[in-house]
């Protein structure tokens, strides 16, 4: 048996790409979700879309290369590619809130059980919250990823029965894919489908504060 | 002279801008793609009490400095030297240091609007547009939707959002013509072209004016009509 731990950001985001599939119009949220661009499974082509305005582009450059004015939302240039495109802001979330987008990975603060997404404050710790995109993107995309560790430093379940961090929407969350798993949101409840390796439904359920369903296909974290 | 929108100075090109006056600042974060010789030169006047619009609300020299921009700012100027009132932005936060509207804030020392991005955008582009409000999904059930009219449609809850009207558009583009046509760089469009012609006066800081008909008209991406005044980076003072 594989001994138990807790898979790397990089893991995580490995697992998150998994998702995506050929021609799929994609969104990525900055940190974790950022470096799923990383990991497109073999053959499949991805457009990824930016909130200041792009789709098509390529790899984020590496540190002190690239040109600032092809840059991703997080100011990262990015390199160009064929069949590239530039568009202004309202045109930008005219994508998003249209329903243009095939797909979208978030960070995460809480989930709840019906797929209800926080995270855009913490509150007491930030004096303001900062929310750019997140909420156009949270209930405009068809798919919405939601990349975040299973528990908090302190050990709370991210994944609660209701949300008690500012909402960024309701109800968006389709897929939730944390370091020990990968649970679905369906109108029957979380349904954990796969688990890290070496871990057991029993110990993913312990640390989860909304009863779990327990997939009858349930198998390891697939990452190939 | 035939229609010409270039002026001379930035210190002119903003001669006008009043203590209280609602600012859309352009751009998307980065201090390459935001009007930051016109964001001085309202600096150098005394004005007050202004109301600036834009994604962030600036970071600030400092910043800039760090990622290898010696020497240019944004609205932060603006916030930090006390002229800003009110802030309605989206994402006024920066994740190596507290912004000082962030400090301001707590100090009381002036108002904040969150305002999400897409939904900014959209604000902006109604009052451009003549359109007197619209209805969206974006903040539905959060914190957004607070004080506001909400209405089901095809079983989802809307909310109703009305145009962000202003006294001026402060823009960033890359070549002008003297109509004040204008066309961009790559992902430097931003809230710079959704903010042109959303303003009262649509003024836009460029790198180069060329000859009317040098812009291929199929690839223009700003009519003239939504552009007041052109001022040229290199040029002008």
């Amino acid at each position: 048996m594989a001994e138990k731990q807790r898979m790397d950001s990089l893991t995580m985001a490995l697992r998150a790409a998994r998702e995506f599939q050929d021609g799929m119009v994609i969104n990525l949220g900055g940190g974790l979700p950022l470096l799923a661009a990383n990991f497109i499974p073999a053959g499949r082509e991805i457009i990824f879309h930016t909130e200041n305005g792009a789709l098509g582009f390529g790899e984020i450059c590496t540190a002190g290369e690239g040109d600032h004015n092809l840059i991703n939302a997080f100011g990262q240039p990015v390199t160009p590619q064929p069949g590239m495109s530039f568009f202004e802001q309202a045109e930008a979330f005219a994508m998003i809130r249209g329903g243009h987008l095939d797909c979208c990975v978030l960070g995460g603060l809480q989930v709840s059980e019906k797929g209800d997404l926080a995270n855009w404050v913490v509150p007491g710790k930030q004096v303001i919250g900062a929310v750019g995109g997140a909420m156009d993107l949270a209930s405009g995309a068809k798919k919405l990823i939601v990349l975040m560790t299973h528990n908090t430093r302190e050990g709370e379940s991210k994944i609660v029965k209701e949300c008690s961090y500012p909402l960024t929407a309701k109800e968006c969350v389709d897929i939730i894919v944390t370091d020990i798993a990968v649970i679905e949101v369906t109108e029957r409840g979380l349904v954990l489908r796969e688990l890290a390796p070496g871990w057991t439904p029993e110990e993913i359920q312990e640390l989860t504060e909304p009863t779990l369903i327990m997939a009858p296909d349930m198998q390891d974290i697939q990452l190939m | 002279m035939a229609l010409n929108k270039v002026i001379a100075s930035f210190d002119e090109a903003v001669a006008d801008v009043h203590d209280g006056a609602v600012l859309l600042i352009g751009g998307f974060g980065t201090v390459i793609s935001c009007a930051s010789r016109l964001i001085e030169a309202i600096g150098r006047r005394d004005v007050k009490d202004l109301t600036v619009v834009g994604n962030t609300a600036g970071f600030g020299e400092e910043i800039w400095n760090i990622y290898g921009f010696p020497g240019c700012d944004d609205q932060d100027l603006l916030v930090r030297t006390g002229k800003v009132r009110k802030a309605i932005v989206s994402f006024p936060v920066h994740h190596l240091v507290e912004t000082n509207l962030e400090k301001k804030l707590k100090a009381g020392e002036v108002e904040y609007e969150m305002v999400p991005q897409g939904t900014l955008a959209e604000r902006i582009r109604a009052a451009k547009a003549g359109i007197g409000g619209f209805y969206t999904r974006t903040g539905a059930d959060t914190v957004i939707e607070e004080g506001k009219e909400t209405k089901i449609i095809d079983g989802h809850k809307y909310v109703l959002e009305y145009p962000l009207k202003a006294d001026f558009a402060l823009i960033r583009a890359y070549k002008a013509d003297r109509w004040g046509n204008l066309i961009y760089r790559g992902t430097s469009r931003t809230f710079n072209a959704t903010m042109a012609g959303a303003a009262r006066v649509t003024i836009a800081e460029v790198d180069e004016v060329v000859e009317l008909g040098d812009l291929d008209p199929e690839v223009i991406v700003t009519p003239g009509v939504y552009v007041d005044r052109v001022v040229v980076r290199q040029e002008a003072g």
